[in-house]
């Protein structure tokens, strides 16, 4: 016998997991380039 | 290619080519993803759920790309030394292991109504969670090599022998019997329809350039690291010189 399951919620749960995933990457990727290139200016300066 | 190998041309090129991949990224993967959710009708088997194929196909091309990536730039460093190809390699470890993680998961969410199940232990399955296993191996590989100030060369073979897999999870669905569908498309040939593959085509471009613009930006990352790191080191070995009044004394006069 075929499950009744609302295929709407495992659709959303997906694009949860994958776009959430994808925008802490690039964020975080984002903030080490910034922090690591601010760091090396700083020590240029020094 | 050689020309381009030189950090300071490259980091010139990465300034201006990162933000163009970030923002066509962005704007043909949100259309793509908008088109996949909202425009394309539910297919005829897999009801409302084929909506996901837009979001796994692209991690799993992506997951599997990565590692490929990781296999060129090691051979590029094991043969020519390229000073960015161990950069490169390493600056694409952890998207490759994101879109692997999220390649995974979305395949075990689709497969609950699909298929009846989160998982099977099938050819595709288990050889996608092997290089997920590979990945996590290779960035602890590198960290500690990094740490421990050991060769590049051993994460470079590590990667290279990692690529074996790859063209087994491509061919597991033909060798293996598989809950996984046959590969939908091959060269020149597609079992999509028209309606659902234009979407997957632009999801897969719009990810890949993604993809691509996080790689600079890790890269970027790791160049301005080493900078840094080679910058304090000689600072560190001049301080530590023998200074003024006395250049043919010994350190430690009288010890």
């Amino acid at each position: 016998m075929r499950e009744a399951l609302e295929h709407w919620d495992f659709v959303i749960a997906a694009y949860a997991i994958g776009l959430g995933a994808l925008a802490v990457l690039t964020a975080w990727s984002w903030r080490t380039m910034r922090r690591a290139e601010a760091r090396r200016e700083e020590v240029k300066r020094r | 290619m050689h020309t381009y190998a030189n950090p300071k041309r490259f980091l010139g090129i990465a300034k201006w080519l990162m933000p163009l991949l970030f923002w066509s990224g962005l704007a043909l993967s949100a259309g793509a993803v908008a088109w996949g959710l909202a425009v394309v009708p539910p297919d005829r088997l897999m009801g409302e759920s084929v909506r996901i194929l837009f979001i796994h196909v692209p991690a799993a091309w992506l997951g599997m790309g990565g590692w490929a990536g990781i296999a060129i730039s090691s051979a590029m460093l094991l043969i020519w030394k390229h000073p960015l190809a161990g950069i490169s390699a390493r600056a694409i470890a952890v998207p490759g292991i994101v879109f692997t993680a999220v390649c995974l998961a979305t395949g075990s969410i689709w497969g609950r109504p699909t298929w009846g199940t989160w998982w099977v232990w099938d050819g595709r399955l288990t050889s996608m969670l092997v290089l997920l296993f590979l990945y996590a191996g290779y960035i602890a590989l590198v960290q500690a090599t990094t740490r421990e100030g050991g060769s590049a060369k051993i994460a470079a073979i590590f990667g290279l022998v990692g690529a074996v897999n790859i063209p087994i999870i491509n061919r597991s669905v033909v060798w293996w019997n598989s809950l996984h569908q046959p590969p939908s498309i091959t060269m020149g040939n597609s079992a999509i329809d028209g309606v659902f593959l234009m979407p997957l085509l632009a999801a897969v471009v719009g990810f890949s350039l993604l993809f691509g613009a996080i790689v600079l930006m890790r890269m970027r990352a790791i160049i301005a690291e080493a900078q840094v790191e080679a910058r304090l080191k000689r600072r560190a070995l001049d301080d530590d010189a023998p200074r003024g009044g006395g250049a043919g004394e010994p350190a430690m006069g009288g010890a």
